[in-house]
């Protein structure tokens, strides 16, 4: 069993995820006026359709294209030593540190917590009926999964098959996946609690929720 | 009526004041509110007869100085006044205009679109001792006072077909409409049916509502005016404006500020002056007939003279159009001139009986009167700088084709085709008879001989829909005109390398061989309309006419002439519609051309007029015509209701085209928005687009704005337009001419363009 209380305190220790940022080809890298310890912005706007502050441009015949920061954050490191040179693809020109949000932590503690069923094959899924029923009723955490239960129904070219579910005992916690919508082969379709464990997680969620300090 | 109540209408009559005069300091708003301060102090210490007294001189000042600040009022006041939530509402005006009305299509928020209210009303008349009740339709745009669910009068699509559905209600019942126009605009969503397509298909109906229409302009803002404003008589209100945009919008745009920022105080009244938006702005260009005079300062609900104005106003308009088409009318359409004359009509229009109903010959009549109303609308408002001789021999060339199209069609055509019909029908009679007789000997015959074997290419016509030719589609790059972008030496990113993993496209390649499509997305990326001209009509068939008319400036919009000028030294066009004739596989047909690289395509006096002759000579040559829209940013702004008016001006042109039977068709390229959408491009049955181009009504700036919606980013693209039943298919640009061709001949039919 994972010590919740002790994954919380390593996340509470380096509350942030480091992201380097690499060339996508080649070509003549400049950088705009931006220096380590600058704050950056994500993408934003309802259908993430505004792009993120410019972290580099590159420039390859006369193409000229901005490298923008997908998430939020502040510049740790910047690669100016490369400013008007000709790079290859994938060199690292900065190093993003992107602080986490209440949801990337809850979702990263579930992650490690929760028991992940994978997708068998890429496919949409659905619950079976009952269990459909049972999730709109009162939430998907009313529903208490037993190995070799028929609990989805994967959908594919007008296939659709049953999907038993394998795995420990318990109660669905969070769910992955969205009704119409494909899942890859290997993605996780929802998390499943263990009965004993499930005030712990409860309890951690509302720590997070009420203790953790948004940076940005 | 207390003291009390009087004090308090006092003051809201300040506060009215106030509101209009908005931040601007006035000595004479400054006077009633120190005297009326004054008064409110001194009060509790007054006898109840000093108090009345000065009341009533106070009242009396209110009033005197009303009538000097309406004196002052500007543009922008007037638009201020129309945006009161004590202005009058179509609400009002039922209740005091008509005699009985019952609202149809529900009430208030209970309703398909709470912003359009109609009503089936009745206007009674006692002449001569005796009553007379005529029934009208009344369709309108409703704001109430501050009702937040009627969206200020922005009436939305369904709202719109509402108000055309009962307008055909009133066009069985032969009853007149009155239409009655309080709204800033349509309000800006491409849901079915659509903000644009449902104000195109509004005018495309009423451009044969075979009904009176009066229409009377309170507030009249662009496209949402239009898709109830096309009428026989167009009245305004004298404190209304009828413009082509707000003046907020025209100042964000002047002053280039960004999204969410507001335009700085002077450039909006700037701006509202420059549009001439005002009842007598109108009047002088001849876009409104009348203006109804309201009380000082505009009308509010307790106006009762002004509605009494109103009802003599909207009867006699009534009569006039009546009497216009009508068969007996000699005395009272005199009776109505010398009222005219004499300003006598206010008071006594319910003496004189008219009868609202139409025959069918006065119905025929009053559609010639309307064409011909619009078709002389915003005549002077272009350069035509053609000598007389040219206009003369331009004239007489048009009348030519008339008279050939006349004896040609209407009268050989129609004969030739009765004829031809008939011996269609005994020949086929003659064949079955002829057939059955002969079936022994065939049968024997057949028994006899082998089945010849068809020759390969008989073959292919015969059993493949369509075939394609070496030279259709691709022609293996050999593209006759080569776009200057591919001279550049570089590389280009398609916008889908995101998503679609597109590699980058080397310019050379892109836009001299691919013609501009990506070709690992099929992304169209903009070309310019000169490749269409060389690539899609046959070679050296391209026949402009009327290339002399030119754009120019006829508000005198301050700065305007200039940007025209840069425009036409730039693209080397007077105007950003190019009419021609031309030839797709020897098919003659006409083409109006809007192109985006002129003040982004859109469509101004010059190029409405243009537009709407390119359809007449259709019609009269009885070509097919279409419509190759390159992009257009909608109205032009800066020439005010003379842009607005092409919208109600072109359809009736484009309506008539069809009406005779013609093919219209309408190709949209980059990225097509707002009034030419909404109207004469939008009205077209067969209409397509090249893919990755945009259509919509508004821009997403735009929506945005007005709606507070964020609008997905492929809201305009052609496929969602083509899912939400916009336009009727999507073609690639490598293969527009064997698509236009297959779609003149099988929307054309063998015929062609002639039903």
């Amino acid at each position: 069993m994972l010590d919740i209380t002790k994954l919380l305190e390593e996340l509470k220790a380096s509350p942030y995820e480091e992201q380097a940022i690499y060339t996508p080809h080649t070509g003549v890298v400049t950088f705009p006026e931006l220096k380590p310890g600058d704050s950056v912005a994500g993408v934003s706007g309802t259908y993430k359709e505004k792009p993120g502050t410019t972290l580099a441009y590159i420039e390859r015949e006369r193409n000229k294209k901005s490298i923008n920061a997908q998430e939020s954050g502040e510049i740790v490191a910047l690669n100016t030593e490369l400013e008007g040179q000709f790079v290859e693809a994938g060199q690292q020109i900065a190093t993003l540190r992107h602080y986490l949000s209440k949801d990337e932590v809850i979702s990263i503690i579930l992650k490690q917590t929760l028991y992940l069923f994978p997708a068998p094959e890429r496919a949409k899924y659905y619950f079976t009926p009952d269990i459909d029923q049972k999730v709109k009723a009162s939430g998907a955490s009313a529903v208490t999964v037993r190995p070799g239960m028929e609990l989805l129904i994967m959908s594919r070219m007008k296939r659709e098959s049953p999907v038993f579910y394998e795995g420990p005992e318990g109660v669905i916690y969070a769910v992955y996946f969205q009704p119409n919508e494909n899942v890859d082969v290997g993605e996780p379709l929802f998390g499943v609690c263990p009965p004993d464990q499930l005030s712990q997680i409860e309890d951690v969620v509302v720590r997070v929720q009420t203790e953790w300090m948004e940076r940005q | 009526m207390d003291i009390e109540k009087k004090l308090q209408l006092l003051s809201e009559r300040l506060r009215y004041i106030q509101d209009i005069f908005g931040h601007r300091k006035n000595e004479h708003i400054e006077l009633l509110k120190a005297k009326l301060d004054e008064f409110l102090k001194r009060e509790p210490n007054l006898s109840h007869p000093d108090k009345v007294r000065e009341l009533a001189s106070l009242e009396d000042l209110f009033t005197f100085q009303e009538n000097r600040l309406e004196r002052d009022l500007t543009p922008m006041d007037k638009v201020r006044i129309v945006r009161h939530p004590q202005r009058i509402c179509l609400k009002d005006i039922l209740e005091n205009v008509y005699d009985n009305y019952t609202e149809i299509g529900g009430q208030d928020e209970y309703s398909i679109d709470p912003s359009m209210l109609i009503a089936r009303a009745y206007i009674t008349r006692r002449v001569r001792g005796r009553v007379h009740h005529q029934p009208v339709m009344v369709i309108g745009q409703e704001k109430g006072h501050g009702q937040e669910f009627r969206n200020g009068g922005s009436v939305k699509p369904w709202g719109n077909a509402k108000a055309l559905h009962y307008m055909k209600v009133a066009e069985t019942e032969n009853i007149p409409i009155h239409t009655y126009i309080f709204t800033p605009g349509s309000y800006p969503i491409e849901d079915y049916p659509g903000a644009a397509q449902q104000i195109a298909r509004n005018l495309y109906e009423m451009a044969a509502l075979k009904v009176p229409v009066i229409a009377i302009f309170s507030e009249g803002g662009s496209g949402g005016a239009e898709a109830i404003g096309m009428a026989d008589k167009r009245l305004m209100l004298s404190h209304g404006y009828y413009s082509v945009i707000s003046p907020e919008g025209a100042a964000a745009i002047e002053s280039g500020i960004r999204q969410g920022q507001r335009a700085p105080v002077e450039f909006i009244e700037n701006a509202a002056r420059n549009l001439k938006i005002t009842a007598e702005d109108n009047k002088r260009q001849g876009y409104i007939d009348r203006i109804v005079p309201e009380p000082p300062l505009g009308a509010r609900p307790e106006h009762y003279d002004f509605f009494k104005l109103l009802r003599q106003e909207v009867i006699s308009a009534t009569d006039e159009v009546v009497l216009k088409v009508r068969g007996i009318k000699l005395f009272r359409a005199w009776a109505l001139r010398r009222r005219k004359r004499m300003q006598t009509m206010r008071t006594d229009a319910e003496s004189l009986f008219v009868r609202w109903s139409l025959s069918a010959n006065a119905r025929e009549d009053l559609l010639v009167r309307r064409y011909q109303r619009f078709a002389h609308m915003s005549r002077k408002a272009f350069l035509d700088p053609r000598s007389t001789w040219k206009r003369a021999h331009s004239s007489a060339y048009d009348l030519l084709w008339s008279v050939y199209s006349f004896f040609r069609y209407d009268m050989f055509r129609k004969h030739s085709k009765k004829v031809r019909h008939t011996v269609e029908e005994v020949g086929a009679e003659v064949q079955y008879v002829w057939d059955k007789v002969l079936s022994p000997v065939k049968k024997v015959r057949n028994m006899l001989s082998k089945p010849k074997a068809l020759p390969p290419e008989k073959e292919q016509q015969l059993t493949q829909l369509s075939y394609w030719e070496e030279e259709n589609g691709a022609q293996d790059g050999a593209w006759k005109y080569v776009s200057p972008k591919a001279r550049e030496d570089r590389a280009i990113t398609c916008p889908n390398a995101a998503t679609h993993g597109c590699l980058d496209l080397w310019a050379p390649d892109l836009y001299g061989d691919f013609a501009g499509v990506c070709s690992y997305c099929g992304h169209h990326f903009r070309m310019e309309y000169h490749w269409y001209l060389y690539n899609v009509f046959d070679a050296n068939s391209i026949y402009e006419f009327n290339d002399e008319i030119e754009s120019q400036n006829p508000l005198d919009y301050e700065g305007f002439s200039q940007k025209l000028e840069q425009a036409k030294k730039k693209t080397g066009l007077k105007s950003a519609c190019k009419t021609f004739e031309a030839r797709i596989d020897g098919i003659q047909l006409v083409v109006a051309m809007l192109a985006a690289d002129f003040r982004g395509g859109s469509v101004g006096a010059a190029e409405g007029e243009k537009f709407f002759r390119a359809a007449e000579r259709a019609r009269k040559k009885h070509f097919p015509f279409l419509a190759y829209v390159h992009g257009t940013a909608g109205i032009r702004i800066q020439e005010g209701v003379n842009g607005v008016i092409q919208m109600p001006r072109c359809t009736l042109a484009v309506r008539r085209y069809i009406d005779a039977g013609g093919l219209y068709l309408v190709l949209y390229d980059t990225n097509s928005y707002a009034g030419p959408v909404a109207s004469f491009l939008g009205c077209s049955p067969y209409q397509f687009s090249i893919r990755s181009a945009n259509i919509g009504f508004a821009g997403p700036g735009v929506i945005k704005e007005t709606t507070g919606m964020d609008i997905p980013p492929d809201y305009h693209k052609a496929y969602s337009a083509l899912s939400r039943g916009h336009i009727q298919g999507i073609w690639d640009r490598r293969e527009v001419r064997g698509n236009l061709q297959q779609a003149l001949l099988t929307m054309g039919g063998r015929n062609l363009y002639y039903r």
